[in-house]
């Protein structure tokens, strides 16, 4: 079944304290080749058939409205993989 | 004087007789904790509490409403985003924004779920240190006029709890202008800023005074011998503040 991936990150002004703590520790067991991280969130939304124009608007949708908080967030990806 | 002395429960229980009868109303959601302390810091001034349930429609006529803290769906997805829509909520949302400006307090998750229903501008994300923190907290009230805090004084200094995760207030500079030169922050943190909130808010208010969220606690702080230092009954101001306003509304 095909499913609708939707991709949020923090917007770029918001200190992201998780990511803050990730860059942390990661010099701490040997990788040192990264300078910043940023922690989003992947959705995965199964859709039951084809993926029509108005079940994407949908996903659009309740990415902008539920899935993401436009204060804080930002929805960077919305796309179909299929399986 | 030592601890046995001092009163268990204070006497509060004599607020002028007209305030009696205002009923407020507390949500309670799945994962919602403290709706029993707000209950009861309701009932201390006098008034009725009514517990209202996340699913129904019915406000129960309520003169005002408290959202209380807790985790609503295990904070799941965003603190508070699902509880923002449940159907008490919309009804909320709708009560607050008439005419008739119904009083909302939201505490700490609620606080939470006031923002993500778009009453209170901001959001809150994990507080700058990571870690859940609780402490007796220093506020100073910046605001005086809303149905919430009308009972402090301007400048004043309280000390209720703060305990949360997810604490640190963020907007965009632009709001954060908009709430500082509108006197729309309610309250601001006092000697250390527990969680990198933006500008040491730590509770703010809607254009109109109705609607009020902080992060700490002063549902915590309302009986002598409970309280932040064992004596403290600094967050009975927010509840004696909105029958207050009650009662002028019905003027």
């Amino acid at each position: 079944m095909p499913r609708i991936v939707v991709d949020v990150m923090p917007k770029p002004e918001i200190l992201d304290p998780q990511g803050k703590a990730i860059v942390g520790a990661l010099p701490r067991l040997g990788f040192t080749a990264f300078s910043q991280v940023r922690q989003g969130k992947r959705f995965e939304l199964t859709v039951e058939g084809e993926v029509t124009e108005e079940i994407l608007a949908q996903a659009r949708t309740a990415a902008e409205t539920l899935l993401s908080n436009p204060v804080i967030e930002d929805v960077v990806n919305v796309e179909v993989v299929a399986d | 004087m030592s601890a046995t002395e001092l009163p268990l429960i204070g006497d509060y229980t004599t607020p002028v007789p007209e305030l009696n009868g205002a009923r407020i109303g507390v949500i309670t959601f799945p994962g919602t904790l403290d709706d029993r302390d707000a209950a009861r810091a309701i009932r201390l001034t006098g008034a009725e509490a009514v517990s209202l349930w996340h699913a129904d429609h019915d406000l129960q006529n309520v003169d005002a409403v408290v959202i209380p803290g807790g985790f609503s769906y295990g904070d799941y997805l965003r603190a508070g985003a699902i509880a923002r829509f449940a159907p008490m909520m919309g009804n909320i949302i709708d009560a607050a924004n008439s005419d008739a400006k119904l009083p909302v307090l939201g505490i700490c998750n609620g606080f939470q779920i006031l923002t993500e229903s778009h009453l209170l501008p901001g959001s809150m994300v994990k507080n700058d240190h990571l870690k859940f923190l609780c402490r007796d907290q220093i506020l100073r009230v910046e605001n005086n006029t809303t149905a919430w805090t009308n009972q402090y004084g301007l400048g004043e200094e309280i000390t209720i709890v703060l305990k949360n995760q997810d604490g640190q207030y963020v907007a965009d500079e632009k709001t954060l202008d908009a709430l500082e030169a509108e006197g729309r922050v309610a309250f601001s943190y006092v000697g250390w800023n527990p969680n990198g909130s933006r500008r040491n808010i730590a509770g703010i208010t809607n254009a109109a005074g109705n609607v009020v969220g902080l992060m700490p606690h002063p549902e915590h702080a309302v009986e002598a011998g409970f309280g932040p230092d064992h004596t403290g009954t600094d967050g009975l101001g927010f509840f004696t503040s909105v029958l207050t306003h009650l009662v002028g509304g019905q003027k």
